[in-house]
């Protein structure tokens, strides 16, 4: 009688501090994910941010000068440009 | 069984007698001390009930109070894009400082430093800590996240930061009519941004969590409101075909110095607003000073279309008037008289057919054929097209135009009607007109934002009309015509020019023109209509064929070769006269 007392009082020790541990561990994981959403929801941000710089950069405006004035490139006029009709496709 | 009961009792006698020895205190104390602690247990059972029953929300809030913290959940707002994703208006963190006064403290070093960094006078922020009674002020709103940091930096005590949001707008002053801008506190305050506010804007989240001492979140009890972030919207514009147009309309604008001007390009099979664009613009960052300059004036702007509406009134006649391509309408001598009122042309022609009607521009013949049309009929068309109505396109300040009921028609407005006088549209309204000449007699709903099929319409004239007068508008840019500037390099087009007076307060200005072009391209399976229309152009030239159809030619030269058209023309087929023909309308 007295030695299943006892047993059943080291069982119920060891499960209560096996509570503990699990809510400690439960507690440390979720202040994890906690830390990681906010660290993806920095990214989305950040991803946001940056379509936005890449569509400034790449205004059309901006292209073009850079294309005329530091390429020097132009548009061809249409007679120098060569149409090349495929007749038949496939052979 | 009797037996045995008897034989427990007695020996349950036999050992209370074993041991009286042990009973030396007086019962009486054993009977106080159980009512004693018996009394003790009452109270605490009779305080918990108490607490229970009449304590327990109170009770329960002030323990929750001490751990538990309702947290608000960031929802984003839509971004808005163009039909192939590219950003037209995105947010992203900025921030806030602001203060409570009733703690600040700051040596006048930090002030001015302060001061300093958020380019403020000391004065506005003493001003602005003056009151001490009050717990939050706003010092500056929405600066960039590294001056931010900057401010951190003072550590000052009762300053602090918060985190904001702040629209960008990538494309600037390019979109800014279509896609509009947002107010101070987020909202939309013009364009997409204002009609579609609802849907851009998130619903902020709720959640209850636990809170160690620290301030670390342990644990979530609950999501008392699940944050959505708002929709993200693709509208139906090209960015690339909306800078075309832009370029080329300023060009046009600065070369004619005109007051305005608006240009509006539709995908000719679905109805998709592929560019809008208007002039005078503003910088939607910014939107300061851009008072006048907001209108969307494709939308929110009529005017007089002038000749552009010939080729409506050729379908008219051709649909259930008797008329054919080919019928013969005698313009001689160059004028005619309807009442009181005289219609000129600017040649006598003698006499033209209905194509040549519509190439050559002529005015009397336009009105000899209205006038011989049903009044009733001939408004039914217009009403078909979509004229004195809005385009269901939803846009804040968008009008109907005017186009009166035929009971009330004179024959004067009946013939003036027939080139677009007398007769109020918005651009969109006339670009959408045409898209008729695109589907075979079909005119389709138009759209701002990207759709995934073409959309059905509502069938106005058969498909043998449309395509007639389809090869009308191909001859108006062929030499002899009056649209020869609007011309494509290696591709057939078509289009009819416009050249109205405006209306003034007091009848049409004398010389206050609109100019205006309407053109589809490629001819031969028509991809495109655009719209051009030129307000005010004061350097002596206004006819639509030279300030407006030109426009048309440059961005369309461009644009057909981005969106990979196939060339249904040689590249030599650009055929120009010394002079464009003339096509202004006297009225009255």
């Amino acid at each position: 009688m007295m030695r299943s007392n006892i047993t059943l009082y080291v069982i119920l020790i060891i499960i209560a501090l096996g509570v503990v541990t699990a809510q400690h561990k439960a507690r440390k994981l979720y202040s994890e994910s906690e830390r990681l959403q906010a660290v993806a929801a920095e990214y989305e941000t950040e991803y946001e941010q940056l379509q936005i710089e890449q569509s400034t950069w790449a205004t059309h405006s901006r292209v073009e000068e850079m294309a005329t004035k530091q390429l020097k490139m132009e548009v061809p006029n249409p007679n120098q440009i060569q149409v090349i009709v495929l007749d038949g496709a496939g052979q | 069984m009797g037996r045995v009961n008897n034989m427990q009792f007695s020996h349950q006698q036999n050992s209370a007698h074993q041991q009286p020895r042990d009973t030396t205190l007086p019962v009486w104390r054993r009977r106080v001390l159980l009512l004693g602690l018996l009394i003790g247990f009452m109270v605490l059972v009779g305080q918990s009930i108490y607490l229970q029953s009449t304590k327990k929300e109170f009770l329960q809030k002030q323990g929750g109070d001490r751990y538990i913290r309702t947290l608000s959940l960031q929802a984003d707002r839509g971004k808005i894009t163009d039909r192939n994703g590219v950003i037209l208006a995105g947010s992203s963190p900025v921030g806030s400082v602001w203060a409570n006064p009733s703690v600040v403290k700051m040596d006048a070093k930090q002030k001015v430093a302060l001061a300093k960094l958020l380019k403020i006078k000391t004065a506005t922020l003493n001003k602005k800590l003056s009151n001490k009674k009050r717990e939050f002020v706003y010092i500056k709103r929405r600066i960039a996240p590294s001056l931010a940091n900057e401010v951190k930096a003072l550590k000052i005590k009762g300053v602090h930061l918060e985190r904001e949001y702040k629209r960008f707008y990538p494309a600037g002053n390019m979109v800014s009519h279509v896609v509009g801008f947002t107010g101070v506190d987020g909202d939309g305050q013009e364009g997409v941004e204002l009609i579609r506010n609802a849907e851009l804007t998130g619903k902020v989240g709720q959640r209850r969590v636990i809170k160690d001492r620290a301030g670390h979140i342990v644990e979530e009890l609950e999501v008392v409101s699940e944050p959505r972030d708002g929709k993200e919207l693709a509208l139906s514009i090209d960015r690339r075909i909306q800078y075309l147009v832009f370029r080329e309309l300023s060009k046009s604008v600065a070369k004619y110095k005109a007051k305005a001007a608006s240009a509006v390009v539709l995908d000719a099979k679905t109805g998709e607003v592929l560019a809008m664009v208007n002039l005078p613009t503003y910088n939607p960052n910014n939107p300061v000073n851009s008072r006048g300059k907001t209108r969307n004036r494709a939308l929110t702007d009529v005017f007089e279309p002038g000749s552009t509406m010939k080729p409506v009134t050729a379908a008219a006649a051709m649909e259930f008037g008797g008329y054919a391509p080919t019928t013969k309408v005698k313009t001689a001598p160059g004028y005619m008289m309807v009442g009181s009122a005289t219609i000129h042309d600017t040649h006598d022609y003698a006499e033209l057919t209905v194509s040549e009607v519509v190439k050559k521009s002529s005015n009397v013949g336009s009105a000899k054929i209205a006038l011989s049309l049903d009044k009733k009929k001939l408004w039914n068309v217009f009403n078909a097209l979509g004229f004195g109505e809005k385009t269901h396109i939803e846009f804040p300040g968008e009008v109907s135009g005017k186009v009166r009921d035929y009971k009330t028609w004179r024959p004067i407005e009946q013939a003036t009607m027939s080139y677009g006088h007398g007769i109020s549209v918005t651009l969109l309204q006339l670009a959408r007109a045409y898209t008729v000449f695109t589907n075979d007699g079909e005119l389709k709903p138009v759209s701002l934002t990207r759709l995934d099929k073409a959309p059905v319409g509502e069938q106005v004239f058969s498909a043998e009309v449309a395509n007639n007068v389809k090869d009308m508008l191909e001859l108006v840019v062929q030499a002899g015509g009056t649209g020869t500037n609007a011309q494509v390099a290696g591709y057939r087009v078509g289009g009819k020019t416009g050249t109205a007076h405006k209306l003034g307060s007091n009848g049409y200005e004398k010389d206050k023109y609109v100019g205006s072009f309407v053109g589809l391209a490629p001819a031969s399976n028509p991809r495109l209509i655009m719209a051009v229309m030129i307000d005010e152009p004061t350097t002596g030239q206004y006819y639509g064929g030279t300030v407006a159809a030109p426009v048309f030619s440059a961005v369309m030269s461009e644009v057909l070769r981005l969106l990979a058209v196939p060339q249904d023309a040689p590249n030599t087929n650009v055929v120009k006269p010394a002079e464009p023909i003339a096509d202004v309308q006297e009225v009255v």
